[in-house]
């Protein structure tokens, strides 16, 4: 189901943060430019790229905003180089004028954003308000972003290595949505082993990229139409690219789905918890399912659109560390043909095992 | 016959979309002759501003990257960073570079980053129709001060190369203007010098144009050249400011 797990190969365990996980796995994945500005609870992945970007041939900025680092990766990517920066939740609000101009001139980027608790500077406790944001584009303009949700280190890991490959295969802005549990746990993790190991170098050159036209016509990176119709154009040929990553990557994981009453909808550590509770009810013989959406953007609509014509009554129960954000694209989905509920917490507080059970007692009997 | 004088090679044979008497288009030419002169068009690459000179790609015939508005210092660090042996510039305006960019613009010369500036003041916003920027002059008349600039309110007219000289990371700044045949020869040598400065890695060199914008000084071209002479350069001295 997900490519990356299934090239797992046999490459040594380490014990990782997620924050980490991703910085490594960027490494590994080819990324040679990193730039950031501190916030917590991401701190690790600065961190890390401090430490190991310039030994692995790499730039490494600590800019002096998170404005700039968007833009510092807009240059990078424009040179043609596998780029990424990361933040939580303030710092990427600031970058979504970035995000647009790297949607608009079709520049592939991997932009991790460790969530934390908004609005404002909120707090720096775990939280998934941060959906719509990037699932909707934050920025200005009909674009999106491919967004990606690890639930574990592991996934972080393999997520963060396949943002990179959809990024340059889309030309495409890549978001790993993790919360500040997810950047801050330590899992044991297999990564991936040398033959494995992406060598910038050997990638394949994008011919579109400004590297000076020595060789060749010159290369304009931009996102300016300027005449009437030019821009329509180009926004229809970034639609019919929307369509088909649309049909080509909805990623998600199931879990009991075939007999169930109800099914438990949540994403990224969420899930984990949700998948706990799934547990717990199907020892007392309840029919509880899963779905976890991996890609959020593109949403798996598909397995909701299939499930909601189902001859069988069902219920989603939505669950997430926000008010219903990832909510309306289910409901979207399953378009009012079966019952969707909601259960969610924010501003920290996380809905608990005992809370998933206790709504999904009360569906059961409703 | 022999060819004494013609239209240099990385400028395109194009008519600009600049108002009559606007220095930008003598500048994009100052510069592209410089980079013809150096030899070094195959490998500059030109970050564009967001402003009047934002299709300055269209004119010029070499790789260029636009930048959002303001951010061209952090677009163009990236690029030095990756390819240091090619020959990165900035374009930009005094709104792009002065107010909203100001950040990347001292940060960027803080680092000493081995970049050539090329800032273009004209005293307004063209490209939005004449507002008010941070280098307009005292009493200067813009849309958004149209009864003149007053310092008790919009500050003074901000002096940022001066500003930027004091960092230890600045390798050189000039300042120059296109308002006389004189004007243009130096400013010519200025940025090709700013450019030689990067090829034997020196570090950050920007030169800042004095250049005129007739259509919102609301001036004939002529009196745009001496309101640079009598007026702005009073303000904005021209020379060696490091
Ligand atoms: C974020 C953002 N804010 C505002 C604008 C609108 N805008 C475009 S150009 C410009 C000012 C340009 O002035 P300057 O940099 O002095 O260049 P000039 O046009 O005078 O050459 C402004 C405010 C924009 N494009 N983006």
């Amino acid at each position: 189901m997900n490519r990356e797990q299934r090239t797992e190969d046999r490459g040594e365990k380490v014990l990782l943060s997620g924050n980490e996980a991703v910085a490594k796995s960027a490494i590994d994945a080819g990324c040679r430019f990193y730039a950031g500005y501190p916030i917590t609870p991401q701190n690790e992945l600065i961190g890390y790229m401090a430490k190991n970007m310039a030994s692995s041939g790499g730039i490494f900025i600590q800019s002096e905003s998170e404005l700039s680092a968007i833009n510092m990766v807009f240059g990078a990517s424009a040179s043609g180089v596998r780029a990424m920066t990361s933040s939580s939740s303030p710092g990427i609000s600031l970058m979504q004028e970035g995000i647009s101009y790297i949607a608009g001139a079709e520049l592939p980027a991997v932009i991790v954003n460790i969530m934390r608790a908004g609005p404002g500077l909120g707090n720096i406790w775990p939280a998934q308000s941060d959906y719509f944001q990037a699932v909707k584009s934050g920025g200005h303009g009909d674009y999106h972003c491919i967004v990606l949700a690890p639930s574990s280190v592991q996934e972080a890991y393999a997520l963060t290595f396949e943002a990179f490959v959809l990024a340059d295969k889309y030309r495409i802005p890549v978001i790993i949505l993790g919360d500040a549990m997810l950047g801050q746990m330590m899992e044991p993790l297999s990564v991936h082993s040398q033959e494995f190991i992406v060598h910038s170098k050997k990638l394949r050159t994008k011919s579109w990229a400004a590297t000076g036209c020595k060789d060749r016509k010159p290369n304009v990176v931009k996102s300016f139409y300027l005449n009437l119709g030019d821009l329509e154009k180009f926004n229809l040929k970034l639609q019919r690219k929307y369509k088909n990553i649309q049909q080509k990557e909805q990623r998600y994981e199931e879990l009991n789905i075939n007999d169930a009453r109800i099914i438990l909808v949540a994403y990224g550590t969420m899930a984990r918890l949700a998948k706990q509770a799934m547990v717990s009810l199907r020892e007392k013989g309840l029919k509880v399912g899963l779905i976890r959406p991996i890609n959020l953007w593109p949403f798996p609509q598909k397995i909701f659109q299939r499930l909601a014509i189902s001859d069988k009554r069902l219920a989603f129960l939505v669950i997430e560390m926000s008010y219903g954000q990832m909510l309306e694209d289910v409901k979207l989905a399953v378009n009012g043909q079966q019952r969707v509920e909601f259960l969610g917490r924010s501003g920290g507080g996380i809905p608990t095992e005992e809370e998933i059970i206790k709504s999904s007692l009360s569906l059961l009997s409703s | 016959m022999k060819r004494i004088f013609g239209r240099t090679k990385s400028l395109r044979p194009l008519d600009t979309h600049y108002c009559s008497g606007c220095g930008h288009g003598v500048v994009h030419r100052l510069l592209a002759e410089a980079i013809d002169e150096l030899n070094i068009r195959g490998i500059t690459i030109g970050v564009t501003p967001v402003g009047c000179a934002v299709v300055a790609y269209d004119y010029w015939d070499f790789d260029c990257v636009e930048s959002a508005h303001g951010r061209g210092l952090a677009v163009a660090t990236a690029i030095k960073r990756l390819q240091p042996e090619k020959v990165v510039f900035t374009y930009q305006g005094d709104g792009d570079l002065a107010a909203i960019g100001t950040a990347e613009t001292i940060h960027a010369a803080n680092r000493g980053e081995n970049l050539t500036v090329v800032f273009i003041n004209n005293a307004v916003y063209g490209m939005t129709g004449g507002q008010m920027a941070p280098t307009t002059l005292i009493g200067q008349k813009s849309a958004t001060s149209p009864l003149g600039r007053n310092e008790k309110t919009e500050g003074y007219p901000l002096r940022i190369s001066e500003l930027l000289a004091q960092l230890q990371g600045v390798y050189s700044v000039e300042r120059t203007a296109v308002d006389s045949v004189y004007g243009i020869l130096k400013t010519k040598n200025a940025i090709k010098t700013a450019f030689q400065n990067q090829m034997e890695n020196k570090g950050f060199s920007l030169v800042e144009v004095l250049s005129a914008c007739p259509t919102y000084w609301d001036m004939s071209a002529f009196e745009s050249l001496d309101w640079i002479k009598n007026k702005m350069s009073k303000v904005f001295p021209l020379g060696r400011i490091k």
